[in-house]
């Protein structure tokens, strides 16, 4: 689940693998916008077959976060 | 018969309002702008009615194609932010162009007001009813804007674009492909005597999405290869979308031109605009294929593939 998230946000915000840790912060730490985390999370959508309202952007901001939030909707 | 394209013309209001001053107004800054929309400041028609920008695009457009205004037997415009409820903008086209001889009316689409306009155009022309149509798309989005609301009073600006489209051996308009999804309508409106009032995020999300997914539509009715598009002309709202649809699409940025840095999104006028722009920087040559794509409030979206037969041998 880490690795393919990682390999996803590593793509869509265009940074290192390497500098992707479970902990890392979206805007702190991987330097996204509002409209980079957007894009992501349709990314998201389409890998997982899933719909994450808007709303819940606020609460998705670090890596852990979107695979908890994944795994809570059944995905793993 | 067939629909191609024989001239464009635009008109760009004088005055230029800068991020810079425009962060005189709200709390907002250069930086910002350009990162999230790609925009650096915008024409305001201080003065005039959208008809006289739209009179003027027009003329060009008619001069452009090398006719005379009594050749034209239908003018379309597009516009939501018409002076009048009625006459419409069409009608006032007619009266200060003198195109005596021409049926006019109006559509309202919006930022896909130039896509619906160009696919009526050609309807209206395989169907043999009209041989030369003139398309002009007019705003005035200053006129709508909440200068208090910084998430929207920074995205637009003020124009008009206008093509001359006329019946021919030659398909030069060729595939269509129109959506709209009215129940999504709430995130992007603007009720009369109203500013707009947009939810980004959704109308982000939502051109992100259905652009490309039109796009791929199109190419696969005329079984055509991304590769042999020389541009994809989009609606220019924000230089992000038009960034992830062409990620998205697989196609190399160089391959989207964006004026929008100097515009902002002037809805229906965007397309025309950068069409004519392209036309008269010599950019285009016959048999080019271009894509032009629109989205916006309805929610609406659509493309058209063109083939370029602008020029006279």
């Amino acid at each position: 689940m880490f690795e393919k998230i990682r390999d996803l946000v590593a793509e869509q915000l265009g940074v290192n693998k390497d500098d992707i840790k479970p902990e890392s912060r979206f805007k702190e730490d991987l330097n996204a916008d509002s409209l980079d985390l957007f894009e992501l999370i349709m990314s998201l959508e389409e890998e997982y077959s899933t719909e994450i309202p808007t709303d819940e952007l606020e609460n998705l901001t670090t890596i852990q976060s979107v695979i908890d939030y994944l795994g809570a909707k059944g995905i793993a | 018969m067939k629909a191609t394209i024989i001239g464009t013309g635009s008109y760009i209001p004088e005055y230029i309002l800068t991020n810079q001053e425009l962060s005189t107004m709200v709390e907002t800054d250069d930086e910002w702008i350009v990162t999230r929309t790609g925009i650096s400041e915008r024409r305001i028609q201080k003065s005039g009615d959208v008809a006289d920008m739209a009179v003027n695009a027009a003329l060009k457009a008619l001069d452009n194609a090398g006719i005379n205004s009594e050749d034209i037997d239908l003018i379309i415009a597009a516009t939501s932010t018409p002076d009048y409820l009625f006459p419409n903008c069409s009608s006032i086209i007619q009266k200060n162009t003198c195109a005596i001889n021409a049926v006019c009316f109006d559509i309202s689409a919006a930022c896909s007001g130039f896509i619906m306009a160009l696919s009526a155009a050609k309807a209206y022309i395989e169907a043999g009813m009209y041989k030369k149509v003139l398309i002009v798309c007019s705003e005035k989005m200053s006129g709508i804007t909440d200068w208090k609301d910084r998430s929207t009073c920074i995205l637009f600006g003020d124009g008009a674009g206008a093509c001359v489209v006329e019946s021919s051996e030659q398909e030069g308009v060729k595939s269509v492909d129109l959506h709209n999804e009215g129940m999504l309508g709430e995130v992007l409106t603007a009720k009369r005597n109203e500013n707009i009032v947009m939810n980004g995020q959704e109308v982000f999300k939502f051109a992100v999405k259905k652009v490309p997914e039109t796009i791929n539509t199109l190419l696969k009715k005329e079984n055509t290869d991304a590769e042999d598009i020389k541009y994809f002309i989009l609606h220019q709202a924000n230089v992000r979308i038009i960034e992830s649809v062409a990620k998205r699409l697989g196609i190399d940025m160089n391959r989207f031109p964006v004026n929008l840095s100097r515009y902002g999104n002037t809805s229906s006028a965007s397309i025309p605009i950068l069409l004519d722009e392209l036309n008269r920087e010599n950019k285009l040559q016959n048999e080019d294929l271009l894509v032009f794509a629109g989205f916006g409030a309805g929610l609406n979206w659509g493309s058209i593939l063109v083939k370029w037969n602008c020029h006279k041998s």
